[in-house]
């Protein structure tokens, strides 16, 4: 099912999405797709899943609430990627704005190029409910602020050997594992995390999910992953606990 | 080190009542009363009482008294005991000191300045007992007119029906015990009003029973927050912020997060639980737009969205710039609004009064012809049902009461709550504190609650002459200030008593 | 002594949707790209306000200054006493009610466009001429009733109303004009009625500033600008943001890039870690102008002749992105609105909390 999204509004066309869902179209393909907001965050279908492609540039909260659909982007994503996403996945395949996989707790999101601020904040996890992030260039700051459980895994493919620039690195982070490609100083982290070595399960986990974003974006996994990792994992499960009193 | 601090509190207990029952002993978590044996004798560790009366109240022969401790520094008006108490604490310990419950520091209270008119000759009064008198309200977005033909332009306006403009404002499960929480839920759907299940989530098995009575939070840690919560519930409420805290976040400590809790919250067991100071993806007012209509989105526009803000300077201006944004309930938290835990500075000095609020809220919204657009709830300090009859008669559709819940259930508002030893079994995880509330008595007391105020405000209306709740709404004709200065009067848009 | 009243005044809280196109070879090009770009941000907006700033307007009166003015209910004893002011204090070149249709705006005042050319007296000769200009537009808004002045630039404009950005342009016909710089706001005011005058852009001179945000630090700005002569009548956020760009650029003459460092300076942390001369500036810098930091969320396009510039604070609390195609430049709130124009980019980012996006002419 194809939808011409160009005269549409955002309302208009999230009713369009809603009416293919419901009629059992299983693959929606939107095209001209200009700034319209919340795609796919009306879909909350227990039983249908769909696959929506987008041709354009999805506005704010793209597949926000998520409900277990994929939803495939050629080109850029605004603001609010994933917010709150609840299973699925979202395959970018360009760049995002800010604030992407905001408390995010299940599904995953691939995205090949670089986000903006604020990346994985508050992202956390619950049992097998474990959301994934994978980045394929780079962040900006307040990566993974107050991050409480999930899978983030930043590539910087686009960085070559240049450093981060991006400041308070997992600041608050009290749960679930970050992983980026080569070095970070630690004046770039926050004072609740920490750098720890990789063992065999995370090397799984990498092999698994780049793995994934490689195959997405026909990239090839062995050049990415020969590189080493730096594992940021929380100092502390509680890292406020003691500034109180009585 | 050892501790300055003087004991708050002085425990007398009549020895030759006390029948060495050890009641006292069983009830109390905090550990202030032990036995020895060897004397055949209660003691007390006064340091450890938090005056929650709970042993008072037990105790088979009134042989308890739980009173403050006379001990006094020198008197100071500046430097008071608390000031130095307070002081003390930091000293002794270096961290920012925790209260729970709400503001309990002198401001003035504008509800106990405005007095209530009632009919004399020249119209008459209604006899509640056996004429109809309605408290029906509906919350949600009114339109300006009502197109009669309807066509697709005419966007549908959900609305909520409440049989009575009081509701159970967000205390959430993790703050409370479940046994607390399941009471408010099982008492808001037999009275058919509403009850606000915070920012914890609503657990699964009572999505079903109790969605349709229930606001759920949508706050800035988003727990428990999945498509299925959003779609089960009543309204869908944005918390921006709290009256007992306003401008910060908050946390459940890692050691409240038990099995279950995380299970609603969907976060791992003994990890905390924290929520961040702003929603992040809310920084500025068409931010807000952006959530309230991902909410709507979400639920389908079926359900009002709800923005709780608290009460704050430009509360008038912002709560505008909400209905803008497409909110369809404001609900404003005033400055003597509870919590489970909060800094106890920010606590006793941020915020303003609720009644100023509503005044100038209600004000505004008429003054720019949009009052029509939302409904407003109002929360923080509603003490009784005359307190609701004027928050209704400054402008309020409807009330959120929070601490009146929790004291019908038992509390006596020791202030302890973020110690999670709450002896009264509302405010704690311990399952042996947590089953002193039994839900089927704990609701009755609230449903009877619920229905006394009611009565009371079909008497006090019905003394006006009013018989539909909707004739009492932004009505200011009913009010009367004693007391007040000239501004405070403006800004409430009464008159002076006699004038 | 009589009691001084206490100061009431009403806050403006309001945020938007921004927008900025420039041809870097100077080619002036028509307002329909950009005018579509905006009202496709038009959920950003609530319809009270909508503006557009033109540079490169008026190439046949580019030596006047341009200033449009505004009579607020169609006034006319306004506009008498106005014109009356202006021909005493300037040589009048040319002047015009600017063209309008009836697009769908509220309570349209009359809008007028005068060219013209200081005229001063011996004792105003040591001033320059746009302090001259700066000082006759500080009379009209706020010595002559319902006048007040949109713009007072040489060679640009600013054409703004109540409205949504894309009816304000209808009204002003702005699709016919041409320019090399043009930037819009579309807003979100959380009060009622928008004044046309409280509509974005804010001008000085021939400085624009559209504004996205909610400054926390106001009432430190207003009253430090008050010291310097400026003073802040209509109670908006990018009031401040204008006239702290005229202080600190035009009359201090501070560099953009130095500019943005007072808006929205590092972190101390960050400055800790510098090099000694950056760190001795930088500390400097946030010492002197510490009234000056723009604190709270928000995102600027600030332009004049040659130059257009977008900036956020420092931990980038609104959004701005940037785009280039060939000599075109874009400053945004969303991406999709530059796609709507161009959609081949050279390069599109967003920039980091408090680094200036500084775009000039190429010479």
């Amino acid at each position: 099912m194809e939808i011409d999204a160009s005269k549409l509004t955002q309302k208009e066309l999230n009713d369009a999405i809603m009416d293919c869902m419901h009629s059992g179209v299983k693959k929606i393909i939107l095209r001209n797709v200009y700034g319209q907001r919340y795609i796919g965050t009306r879909l909350y279908s227990p039983n249908n899943k769909v696959e929506i492609e987008i041709f354009g540039t999805p506005g704010n909260n793209l597949g926000a609430f998520l409900d277990g659909h994929r939803i495939i982007v050629h080109g850029n994503a605004q603001d609010g990627v994933g917010n709150t996403m609840d299973d699925g996945v979202i395959i970018v395949d360009g760049r995002a704005g800010d604030v992407v996989a905001m408390s995010m707790r299940g599904g995953k999101i691939f995205i090949r190029d670089s986000v903006g601020y604020r990346a994985a904040l508050h992202m956390k996890e619950y049992l097998s409910k474990r959301p994934v992030l994978v980045i394929g260039g780079t962040v900006q700051d307040f990566f993974g602020e107050y991050m409480a459980g999930g899978i983030v895994i930043l590539l910087r493919l686009n960085l070559g050997n240049t450093l981060h620039e991006a400041n308070f690195i997992g600041t608050g982070m009290h749960g679930g594992v970050i992983y980026i490609r080569g070095e970070v100083e630690r004046h770039h982290l926050g004072k609740e995390v920490g750098v720890s070595k990789l063992d065999e399960k995370d090397e799984d986990i990498l092999k698994r999910y780049v793995g994934e974003f490689a195959h997405y974006f026909g990239m090839d996994k062995k050049d990415i992953i020969k590189e080493d990792f730096t594992k940021l994992l929380p100092v502390l499960k509680r890292p406020y606990g003691r500034i109180y009193t009585y | 080190m050892k501790s300055y601090l003087l004991p708050e509190f002085i425990i007398e207990r009549n020895e030759e009542r006390c029948i060495r029952c050890r009641v006292c002993e069983r009830q109390c978590a905090f550990g202030v009363h032990y036995y020895d044996e060897e004397l055949d004798k209660m003691f007390s560790d006064e340091e450890k009482c938090v005056s929650c009366q709970r042993c008072v109240v037990f105790c088979p022969t009134n042989a308890l008294v739980v009173r403050p401790n006379p001990s006094q520094y020198k008197l100071n008006y500046s430097w008071n005991r608390e000031k130095i108490s307070d002081l003390i604490k930091q000293a002794e310990t270096g961290g920012v000191i925790l209260t729970g419950s709400g503001n309990d520091k002198p401001y003035r209270i504008y509800f106990d300045h405005l007095v209530l008119n009632a009919s004399q000759v020249t119209n008459p009064s209604i006899d509640p007992l056996r004429e109809p008198m309605e408290l029906r309200t509906f919350l949600g977005c009114k339109p300006d007119a009502l197109a009669l033909k309807i066509n697709s332009e005419t966007e549908f306006i959900p609305n909520v029906m409440i049989e009575t403009p009081i509701i159970f404002s967000a205390l959430s499960y993790g703050a409370i015990s479940y046994q607390a929480f399941n009471s408010l839920a099982i008492a808001a759907s037999k009275y058919g009003t509403l009850f606000n299940t915070g920012e914890g989530g609503l657990p699964k098995e009572l999505r079903k029973k109790y969605g349709r009575n229930a606001i759920v939070q949508c706050a800035s840690g988003r727990f428990g927050v999945d498509p299925e919560y959003l779609n089960c519930a009543a309204v869908v409420e944005i918390k921006i912020g709290q009256g007992a805290k306003p401008g910060i976040g908050g946390h459940l400590p890692g050691e409240k997060v038990s099995y279950s809790i995380a299970a609603t919250r969907m976060i791992p067991e003994g990890t905390d639980a924290i929520s961040p100071a702003p929603q992040h993806d809310i920084y500025s007012i068409e931010d807000l737009s952006t959530l309230i209509y991902t909410l709507k989105e979400a639920t389908n526009y079926e359900k009002p969205i709800s923005v709780k803000i608290a009460a704050v300077h430009n509360s008038a201006a912002i709560a505008s710039g909400m209905v803008r944004a497409g909110a369809d309930i404001i609900a404003l938290d005033g400055l003597r609004g509870g919590t489970g835990a909060a800094p106890k500075i920010i606590r006793d000095n941020v915020g303003i009064p609720i009644e100023l609020a509503i005044a100038s809220v209600d004000k505004r919204l008429r003054e720019e012809g949009i009052r029509n657009r939302c409904s407003i709830l109002a929360a923080g300090g509603i003490r009784c049902s005359a307190d609701v009859v004027k928050a209704i008669a400054l402008g309020a559709d409807a009330v959120y009461i929070g601490t009146a819940a929790l004291v019908a259930m038992g509390c006596t508002l020791c202030q302890k709550c973020y110690t999670g030893k709450c002896n009264w079994g509302i405010c704690t995880q311990d399952p042996y504190l947590a089953k002193r509330i039994n839900p089927e008595i704990a609701s009755r007391r609230l449903l009877n609650l619920l229905r006394a105020w009611s009565l009371e405000i079909k008497e006090m209306i019905g003394g006006m002459g009013i018989n539909a709740i909707e004739s009492l709404r932004g009505n200011r004709d009913h009010l009367r200030g004693v007391g007040l200065h000239e501004w405070e009067l403006d800004v409430l848009g009464v008159k002076g008593a006699g004038e | 002594m009589t009691r001084i009243k206490r100061e009431i005044y009403e806050k403006e809280i309001s945020a938007c949707s921004l927008f900025g196109a420039m041809n870097r070879n100077k080619e002036r090009f028509t307002g329909e790209g950009v005018i579509s770009a905006i009202a496709n941000m038009h959920v950003r907006g609530n319809g009270l306000g909508g503006g557009f700033a033109i540079y490169g307007l008026y190439p046949k009166y580019k030596d006047c200054y341009a200033f449009h003015i505004m009579f607020e209910r169609r006034n006319k004893d306004a506009k008498k006493e106005t014109d009356a002011f202006l021909s005493m204090n300037f040589d009048l070149v040319y002047d015009e009610e600017i063209p309008h249709g009836d697009a769908k705006v509220v309570n349209p005042p009359l809008v007028w466009r005068y060219f013209v050319i200081p005229k001063k007296r011996r004792e105003e000769e040591n001033f320059s001429d746009d302090d001259y200009v700066v000082q006759k537009v500080m009379h009209i808004n706020t010595k002559i009733e319902d006048a007040y002045v949109f713009s007072s630039g040489k060679d640009m404009g600013v054409f703004k109303g109540v409205g949504y950005p894309e009816d304000v342009a209808e009204y002003f016909f702005l699709d016919k004009y041409k320019g090399y710089i043009w930037t819009a706001h579309g807003r979100f005011p959380t009060n009622t009625q928008g004044w046309w005058g409280g509509a974005h852009p804010f001008s000085i001179l021939d400085w624009t500033v559209v504004h996205n945000g909610e400054i926390s630090s106001y009432g430190t700005n207003r009253r430090y600008l008050e010291m310097h002569g400026y003073y802040c009548t209509l109670h908006t956020d990018a009031e401040v943001m204008t006239y702290a760009v005229d202080l600190l650029m035009r009359r201090q003459h501070l560099p953009m890039s130095l500019v943005a460092r007072i808006f929205a300076p590092p972190f101390w942390e960050l400055i800790d870690r510098m090099d000694e001369n950056e760190r001795k500036l930088l500390t400097e810098l946030r010492m002197v102008y510490a009234p000056m930091l723009i604190n709270g969320p928000f995102a600027v396009i600030i332009a004049h002749h040659d130059e257009m510039i977008g900036l956020t604070d420092r931990i980038r609390l609104r959004p701005l992105i940037a785009g280039v195609r060939g000599e075109m430049f874009y400053l945004s709130l969303e991406e999709a609105a530059i796609r709507l124009l161009s959609q081949k980019l050279d390069k599109v980012w967003t920039p980091n909390g408090g680094e200036p996006v500084i775009v000039r002419i190429n010479r």
